[in-house]
C-alpha cells in the first residue's frame, strides 16, 4: 500500500477519540472506523492500537464494558466520557489551527525585492 | 523494609496482574477473531485467515507488554520508585530516621503492651463456656466474697436465678506420689463445680454431685492440665491412680481441659477436689458451721432470661430469711453479683484502675509522639523545601510528592510499628512467664493475639499519616519561584507555639520521673541494709508443715524437736529455730492485747494490736534478733509451765513505758489468758518495709502449737567461704536431705532469707522498674523532641547563621542563636520536673523505704541526666550550625 501515509506521533490518541465519538466501537472496530473515515489513506500497525485504547481508559478519556459484537463474539466495547469529548473538541481545534498555520507557512511566495 | 517493598509488588503483581493480563489476552483474541472473520468473508480459508490476522497484528509480545503497563502496570512501578526513592532518603539522614523510627516504636510498644495486659485481663473472658453469664455472689456492704458453707447450701437449694451456685476454696496441700512429696495448690469445689461450668473432662471424668455424701466421703482427685503434663508427663495411664494427699489415699479421676485453671484469671491451681473433703485437706471441718466463713467464692451461671437484678433480689429476700432464722450467725446478708475472673470488685476495681492510668499514660507517650514527630517532619520538610521547588519547578505534580512524602511517612511507621511490635511481643512473653511470687502459682497469661497486632499496625499507620501531613500545608504553599529566589529562611517564629509547651511538658515529665526513680532506686538499695531486726545473710528458710505429712495433736511438737535437732547437726550449721509465721511474709496475724488490770476484754478497750510470732527457744539466736533484756524461752516453757511471751521494744513501751520496765510484767490475750513477758528482743519489720514501728510479740510453740512453721537455719562456715552463695546451696541440699530422712512424705519448701525477702520487697521493686522503665521511654521521647526542635530551628535559620558566621560571630554565639531556644525550654523543663519530682516522692514514702529526694545523690543525678540528655539531643543540630560554611551558603542563594 504504497500510497498509505505514517501517522505522526500523537495523533493515533485524536483519531480513536473521533472514531469512538460516532458511536461505541470495539477495538477491531475503530481500526475499521478509522480506514474507513479516513478513507484508508493512513496506515496503523493493528497492535499499537491497543495501548493507545488502555492509555486513553486509564486517562478517563474512555470507558469499557464488555459487549458482544456484530459477530456474535464478546468484545470490549469504547465509548467517550465526557472528559473524553471536552478533549477531542480541545484537540481537533488545535490541530486545525497548527495545520492553517503549517499550511499557510508553506503557502508562502518569495518575495521580491 | 526492602523486603517488605518487594513482598507488596509481589503481591500486587501476583494477583494484579494475573487479572488485567487475563482481560488484555482475551481482547486481543477477540481483535484476531474479528480480523480472521473479514478475511474469511473475503475469501480465505479459516486457518489461514487466522494465520493472516495473526501477522498484521504485528509483535503481539509486545503489544500485550505495553497494554498491560498502560493499564496499570504503571501504579506499581510508581509506588516501587516512590518506596525506593523514600528508602534512599531514610538511609542518606540517619539521625532523622532513628529519631522518628524510634520515637514511634516507643508509642507504639508502650501501648501494645499496655493493651495486650488489658485484653488478657479485662476483655478477654474466661475459658469457660458462657463465660459472660457468669456471676460471683458478694456479701453485704463491703462486697465480701468469703461465705459460710451452710450459708452456701442454703442459697444453692433455694435460689431461683442460677442454673446452679458452686463453691471453691483454695488451700495448698502435700502430694506424695509415691517418691518425691511436694507442696501443691489444691482447689475444694463443691460436687457440682464442673457440671455448673459445663466443662468436660480431657480425661477419664470430673466428679459430680452424686460423688458427695458427707464429710471426707469423696477422696477424688481431678489434675489441671498444665500439672498433668509437667508432673505426670502427659501420661493418660493416671487416671485411676491412687496417690497420698496429707497422707490420705485420694483417686485421681482425670484431667480438667486444657484451657482451664478455675475461674481466677491469674491463679493456676495443680489440682482439684472435692470440698466435702475440707478436713483432710485443709485440717479442720467446717462444713456445718454457719459463724465461719471460709468458702473463697460462690459462682454461677444466670439461668436464660434472667436478669442480674433479679437474680440479686431473689438471693437478698433468701438472706433476709437467714438472718431471721440465724440471727446469731448471720448478718448484712444483702448480695451483689460480680465477675468471678479478678474476684469481683476486690480486684477488678483497683486493676482496672490501673490499667485506665497506664492507657491514659500509654495514651500521652502517643501523643508526644506525635508532636515530636511532626516537629522532625516539619524541620525535614523545612530542609527539602528547595528540592521539592525544584521539583515542582521541573512539572513534578504536587500530588506525586505528596504521595511521595506519605510514603515515606508510611515506611516510617511501618518500621517503627514492627520495631515497637516486637519488642512488646518479647515484653509481653517475659511478662507471662515471670511468677512474681514462688511460692504460689500466680502468673499473667498474656497473649498478645490478632487484636494487638490489628492494634500497633493502625496505630502505627494513623499517626503515621497524622505526622505525615504535618508538611503538607508547607507543601501546598509553596510557591517554587519564590522560594529558589529566596531561599529557605521564613520568618522565625518568636512566639511560644503548642509545640513548645507541650516539648517543655514532656521535659518536666521526664524530669519528674528520673527523679523519681532515682529516689526509688536509692531507697530499694538502702533496705536492703535496713534493720529488719533479724540478719536474713547467710540463713535459709525451710518451710513445711506437718499436717501435709499426716502429723497429729503430739506428734507435731515431737516431730518439730527432732526435726530441729536432725538439723543442728548438719555440719556447718551454726543455730536453727523454728517460728510461724516468718516475719515480713504474707501470713502475719495481728491480735489485740490488753493490759493486766483490763477486766472489759472488748476491742475498744485494747492496749495495743500486736504482731503475733510462734517459735522455737532458739529462734532468736538462729535469726540473728537482739535480746535487749530479760531470757528467751527455753523447752521447760511448755503446757504444765506458766505462760510467757518474748515482746519487743515497741509492745514493751506502749504497754509497760519501757523496755526494763517490761520484764516480769503481765498482759492479756482476748481470750483472757494471762500471760508474763519474760523477755524484750529489738524492734524489727513484721508488715512492710516501710512501716512505722509496729508492737510484736513472740509466744512460745510449746504453748501455742502450730502444725506449720519456719525453720531459721543459720550457717557458720558462711564467713570463711569465698563463695557463700555456693555454700549456701549445699547447705539446703543437706537440709532437704536431712529432712527427708526424717520423713520421705513431708513437703518441704526451702528458700534463702535473703531471697525470700523478695516478696516484700515485691512493691518497691515493682515501683523502681515501673518508674524507671517510664523514665527511659520519657528520657527518649524528650530526645527526638529536643533534637527535633533544635534541628528545625537550626535549618530555618541556616542563612542568617551563615552571616553571622561571615561576620565573625564566635562559635558560643552561633550555637546561642541556634540551640538557645530548645535549650531554654530544657532548663524550664527541667527545673519543674525536679520540683514536681521532690513533691511526687512524698507520695512514693507509701512504697519506697526512706523515699527523700532531699539526697544530694538524687539531685545531682537528676541535673547531670538531664543536661546529659540535653546534650545528646542537640549534638546532631549544634554540628550542623557549627558547620555552616558561610561563603557555600552565600553562593547558593
Amino acid at each position: 500500500m504504497p500510497d498509505q501515509a505514517e501517522l505522526l506521533p500523537g495523533t493515533l490518541d485524536l483519531l480513536i477519540l473521533k472514531a469512538v465519538s460516532l458511536g461505541p466501537l470495539h477495538g477491531y472496530g475503530v481500526l475499521l472506523r478509522i480506514g474507513q473515515i479516513s478513507g484508508q489513506a493512513l496506515l496503523i500497525e493493528q497492535g499499537a492500537l491497543y495501548p493507545a485504547l488502555f492509555r486513553l481508559v486509564r486517562r478517563g478519556l474512555l470507558k469499557a464494558s464488555w459487549g458482544t459484537s456484530e459477530n456474535n463474539r464478546r468484545a470490549k466495547f469504547y465509548e467517550l466520557t465526557s472528559a473524553g469529548r471536552k478533549r477531542l473538541r480541545e484537540e481537533v481545534e488545535g490541530w486545525n489551527r497548527l495545520a492553517e498555520a503549517i499550511a499557510s507557512a508553506l503557502a508562502a511566495q518569495p518575495e521580491e525585492s | 523494609m526492602k523486603l517488605i517493598a518487594y513482598l507488596r509488588s509481589l503481591a500486587a503483581k501476583v494477583f494484579h496482574r494475573a487479572r488485567i493480563e487475563e482481560e488484555v489476552e482475551e481482547e486481543l483474541r477477540a481483535h484476531l477473531q474479528h480480523r480472521a472473520d473479514d478475511l474469511e468473508r473475503s475469501g480465505l480459508n479459516r486457518p489461514e485467515a487466522e494465520r493472516r490476522a495473526g501477522i498484521e497484528f504485528g509483535g503481539r509480545e509486545r503489544y500485550r507488554e505495553e497494554s498491560y503497563e498502560a493499564l496499570g502496570g504503571n501504579l506499581i512501578e510508581t509506588l516501587v520508585q516512590d518506596v525506593r526513592y523514600s528508602l534512599r532518603l531514610l538511609r542518606k539522614s540517619p539521625g532523622f530516621t532513628m529519631a522518628a523510627v524510634s520515637t514511634l516504636a516507643l508509642a507504639i510498644g508502650a501501648n501494645a503492651v499496655v493493651f495486650s495486659v488489658m485484653n488478657a485481663l479485662i476483655l478477654h473472658p474466661l475459658d469457660v463456656p458462657q463465660a459472660e453469664s457468669l456471676y460471683q455472689l458478694m456479701r453485704g456492704k463491703d462486697a465480701d466474697g468469703f461465705h459460710s458453707f451452710p450459708d452456701y447450701l442454703d442459697l444453692r437449694d433455694r435460689n431461683r436465678g442460677f442454673d446452679e451456685l458452686m463453691a471453691c476454696d483454695g488451700a495448698v496441700a502435700g502430694l506424695d506420689t509415691g517418691g518425691n512429696p511436694s507442696s501443691a495448690w489444691v482447689v475444694l469445689v463443691s460436687g457440682n463445680y464442673f457440671d455448673g461450668l459445663r466443662l468436660q473432662p480431657y480425661l477419664g471424668r470430673l466428679f459430680h454431685a452424686s460423688d458427695e455424701r458427707g464429710a471426707n466421703s469423696a477422696p477424688y482427685i481431678v489434675l489441671s492440665h498444665a500439672y498433668w503434663h509437667g508432673h505426670f508427663h502427659d501420661d493418660p495411664g493416671v487416671v485411676g491412680r491412687v496417690v497420698q494427699v496429707n497422707k490420705h489415699p485420694f483417686t485421681i479421676v482425670g484431667v480438667a481441659p486444657p484451657e482451664f485453671h478455675g475461674t481466677l484469671v491469674f491463679f493456676f491451681p495443680d489440682f482439684f477436689v472435692p470440698i466435702a473433703n475440707q478436713e483432710q485437706i485443709e485440717g479442720k471441718n467446717d462444713l456445718s458451721n454457719r459463724e465461719k466463713r471460709w468458702v473463697f467464692s460462690v459462682i454461677g451461671h444466670l439461668k436464660a432470661g434472667t436478669s442480674p437484678a433479679r437474680a440479686i433480689s431473689d438471693l437478698n429476700s433468701i438472706g433476709a430469711d437467714l438472718e431471721k432464722r440465724y440471727p446469731k450467725e448471720d448478718n448484712d446478708m444483702t448480695f451483689t453479683l460480680a465477675r468471678p475472673s479478678l474476684y469481683g470488685d476486690y480486684l477488678d476495681r483497683p486493676v482496672r484502675a490501673f490499667l485506665t492510668a497506664l492507657t491514659l499514660l500509654a495514651g500521652l507517650i502517643l501523643l508526644a509522639a506525635c508532636t515530636n514527630l511532626g516537629s522532625l517532619f516539619a524541620a525535614r520538610a523545612a530542609d527539602r523545601s528547595r528540592e521539592l521547588s525544584l521539583r515542582l519547578a521541573l512539572g513534578s505534580s504536587r500530588r506525586r510528592i505528596l504521595r511521595q512524602l506519605f510514603t515515606e511517612a508510611t515506611l516510617i511507621s511501618l518500621l517503627g510499628g514492627a520495631l515497637g511490635l516486637s519488642c512488646s511481643v518479647l515484653l509481653v512473653r517475659a511478662l507471662s512467664q515471670w511468677q512474681p511470687f514462688t511460692k504460689y502459682p500466680i502468673h499473667l497469661q498474656v497473649k498478645p493475639d490478632a487484636s494487638v497486632y490489628g492494634l500497633a499496625l493502625l496505630l502505627a499507620l494513623v499517626s503515621g499519616f497524622i505526622f505525615g501531613a504535618v508538611p503538607v500545608a508547607q507543601i501546598l504553599r509553596t510557591n517554587p519561584h519564590e522560594v529558589i529566589k529566596a531561599g529557605s529562611t521564613g520568618k522565625v517564629a518568636r512566639r511560644i507555639t503548642l509545640r513548645d509547651l507541650l516539648l517543655a511538658a514532656q521535659i518536666a515529665i521526664c524530669a519528674v520521673l528520673i527523679t523519681s526513680s532515682l529516689v526509688a532506686v536509692r531507697g530499694l538499695v538502702r533496705s536492703l541494709h535496713t534493720d529488719f531486726g533479724f540478719q536474713p545473710q547467710n540463713a535459709i528458710l525451710a518451710d513445711t508443715d506437718l499436717m501435709m505429712g499426716g502429723y497429729r495433736g503430739e506428734q507435731v511438737p515431737a516431730m518439730q524437736r527432732r526435726m530441729l535437732d536432725a538439723v543442728k547437726a548438719i555440719p556447718g550449721v551454726e543455730s536453727a529455730g523454728l517460728v510461724n509465721p516468718a516475719p515480713l511474709y504474707a501470713g502475719s496475724v495481728n491480735s489485740v492485747v490488753f493490759l493486766d488490770k483490763t477486766a472489759d476484754l472488748t476491742t475498744a478497750n485494747a492496749a495495743a494490736r500486736a504482731f503475733l510470732y510462734k517459735m522455737s527457744p532458739e529462734y532468736f539466736h538462729a535469726a540473728g534478733t537482739a535480746l535487749l533484756s530479760g531470757r528467751s524461752f527455753t523447752w521447760h516453757d511448755d503446757q504444765d509451765a506458766p505462760r510467757v511471751a518474748v515482746v519487743n521494744a515497741e509492745f514493751a513501751r506502749r504497754l509497760f513505758g519501757s523496755v526494763t520496765a517490761a520484764v516480769g510484767k503481765h498482759y492479756k490475750l482476748k481470750d483472757g489468758t494471762r500471760i508474763e513477758v519474760v523477755g524484750v528482743v529489738e524492734l524489727g519489720k513484721y508488715h512492710s518495709l516501710t512501716e512505722d514501728p509496729k508492737p510484736a510479740m513472740f509466744l512460745p510453740l510449746s504453748q501455742s502449737p502450730s502444725s506449720e512453721t519456719w525453720m531459721v537455719v543459720r550457717s557458720s562456715q558462711a564467713y570463711t567461704n569465698p563463695h557463700p552463695d555456693d555454700n549456701t546451696q549445699q547447705l539446703a541440699v543437706a537440709i532437704r536431705n536431712t529432712l527427708r530422712d526424717l520423713d520421705s512424705g513431708l513437703p518441704v519448701y526451702i528458700q534463702t532469707w535473703v531471697k525470700e525477702l523478695d516478696h516484700p520487697q515485691f512493691a518497691p521493686r515493682m515501683a523502681t522498674y515501673s518508674l524507671g522503665i517510664l523514665g527511659l521511654i520519657a528520657t527518649i521521647l524528650c530526645m527526638t523532641g529536643i533534637f527535633g526542635t533544635a534541628a528545625y530551628s537550626v535549618s530555618k535559620r541556616l542563612k542568617e547563621l551563615g552571616i553571622r558566621i561571615a561576620l565573625g560571630a564566635q562559635r558560643k554565639e552561633v550555637l546561642e542563636a541556634a540551640l538557645g531556644r530548645a535549650l531554654k525550654l530544657l532548663a524550664f523543663g527541667s527545673a519543674a520536673g525536679l520540683l514536681l519530682g521532690i513533691l511526687a516522692s512524698r507520695v512514693l514514702a507509701f512504697i519506697v523505704y526512706q523515699a527523700t529526694p532531699r539526697d544530694p545523690l538524687v539531685l545531682a543525678g537528676v541535673v547531670l541526666a538531664m543536661a546529659l540528655l540535653g546534650l545528646l539531643a542537640t549534638w546532631i543540630p549544634a554540628q550542623r550550625a557549627l558547620s555552616v560554611a558561610p561563603l557555600m551558603l552565600l553562593r547558593e542563594e
